[in-house]
């Protein structure tokens, strides 16, 4: 039930936006995430956006991975 | 979105999986993973496998069907009996067991029960039936109460009036409190829920490190993102600190998410909450400000609830506590089954029994 799922903002229309998930698009509540903008990837609950996904954060994740991956390789 | 290769992806888990054994030494570790979605990931991706013996991961209340308790089911059911009433519920409810029936059957003799997968296809309910009352079932913790918050809201804006909801909403942070203030679940660090985070924030969890001296990490899904917040609890452990860490900040920001806590608080404030197994505990739940309890089924819709039952022999109590593990429970396996669930464990695939059974078959039957 808790389950949330990344998205693409395709489109918003006041408080309502067409968002592509997994190439499937919906329409989803952007009541509790207003500042939502078109290009931004956000989390989606229950047929609402709960907040952006920073794709930097991620990308530094990755990056952190990828570092440790090493850092295993040569020890 | 974190996109690796396989041969990456198995070489990162091997340096966490070593640096955990390694920090680990000798001490046994008990790491609770509070949200039920963990629970799930941590099965599938058999990362109860990868670690040490003595680092143990037990699931705690974080599955929100699982501590619903009985007699919400109850009402709900004698709702879902009334000629007048539609319910619109997360089809997770259904197979929930109440005290002698369960949605899903009342469902079958005729009982108008909607699935849906959002409260404002709730709301849409009520405006294409305007001679029925449609409550909508209103579980879940902080990720799931804004958005039942932001469907009172709207039917407040467009004047609906036959929109209601059956509120169980829970709390995460008080759960937490009661378990280490009982003591007896003995935590040495919690991975707490990733999308309730996204939503609080850090500050509400700082009570764990400042009062109970217990280190906690807010963790994403993907199995590294576990693993790796595995190895933060270590490390906190090992250098014999204890403080709130974020492991998931591609989408948990330390403030959370301010705009769905305004909706919350608009329409709810804390109140006293039962939670299934686990008893009552003071101001876990939520209940609606007076401005919008018309929304309120129990308020405003009578209904006579038959006395509640428990399920005689389950264990669901001390599997959400995480002291013991659902093999531990008689009925597991054998007249506990997801087909047949005695208990709410079973239920939803986010529930510690189902994904015991689910992924744990052939090693739980030692
Ligand atoms: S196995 Fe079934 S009866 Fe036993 S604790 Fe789990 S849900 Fe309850």
């Amino acid at each position: 039930m808790c389950l949330a799922v990344p998205g693409k903002v395709l489109e918003r229309q006041d408080m309502l936006a067409t968002i592509e998930v997994g190439g499937v698009t919906r329409k989803v509540s952007l009541m509790l995430l207003p500042e939502a903008q078109v290009g931004d990837f956000v989390l989606i609950h229950a047929g609402f956006a709960v907040q952006r996904i920073d794709e930097e954060e991620a990308e530094k994740t990755l990056a952190l991975f990828k570092e440790l991956e090493e850092y295993a390789a040569n020890e | 979105m974190l996109q690796m290769n396989n041969e990456e992806i198995r070489k990162a888990a091997d340096f966490f999986t070593q640096e955990i054994a390694k920090l680990a030494g000798n001490r046994s570790v008990r790491l609770m993973e509070v949200c039920g979605t963990h629970t799930v990931a941590i099965f599938k991706a058999g990362i109860r496998q990868l670690l040490p013996e003595n680092v143990e991961l037990v699931s705690g209340p974080g599955c929100p069907v699982c501590v619903t308790p009985n007699n919400y089911l109850d009402t709900a059911i004698a709702y879902s009996r009334k000629s007048d009433v539609m319910i619109a519920t997360f089809g997770d409810m259904l197979k929930v067991p109440g005290s002698s029936s369960t949605l899903a059957a009342e469902k079958a003799q005729g009982a108008d029960i909607r699935i849906v997968y959002s409260s404002l296809e709730g709301l849409e309910l009520a405006k294409r039936y305007p001679n029925k009352k449609v409550i909508f079932l209103a579980v879940g913790f902080e990720t799931t109460a804004p958005t039942a918050a932001a469907a009172v809201l709207m039917a407040e804006v467009e004047k609906i009036t036959n929109f209601y909801l059956l509120s169980s909403h829970k709390l995460v942070p008080p759960a937490l409190r009661a378990l280490l203030s009982s003591g007896d679940s003995k935590v040495d660090g919690f991975l707490l829920p990733g999308h309730v985070s996204a939503m609080i924030g850090l500050a509400p969890y700082e009570f764990l490190s400042k009062e109970y001296n217990t280190p906690a990490v807010v963790a994403g899904f993907e199995p590294l993102d576990i693993l790796q917040s595995v190895y933060m609890l270590l490390r906190q452990l090992d250098c014999g600190v204890a403080k709130v860490e974020n492991q998931y900040r591609r989408i948990v920001p330390k403030e959370g998410n301010p705009a769905a806590c305004e909706v919350l608080s608009t329409v709810y404030q804390a109140a006293d909450a039962q939670w299934r197994g686990i008893g009552h505990l003071k101001k876990s739940g939520l209940a609606m400000q007076e401005k919008y309890q018309k929304f309120d089924a129990l308020l405003n819709i009578p209904v006579a609830v038959e006395e509640t039952k428990e399920a005689k022999g389950c264990q669901c109590g001390n599997v959400l506590r995480g002291l013991v593990l659902p093999a531990a429970c008689p009925l597991f396996g054998k007249t506990c089954k997801p087909e047949h669930p005695i208990g709410s464990c079973m239920v939803s695939i986010e529930g510690t029994c189902a994904a015991w059974y689910k992924y744990g078959a052939g090693r739980w039957q030692v």
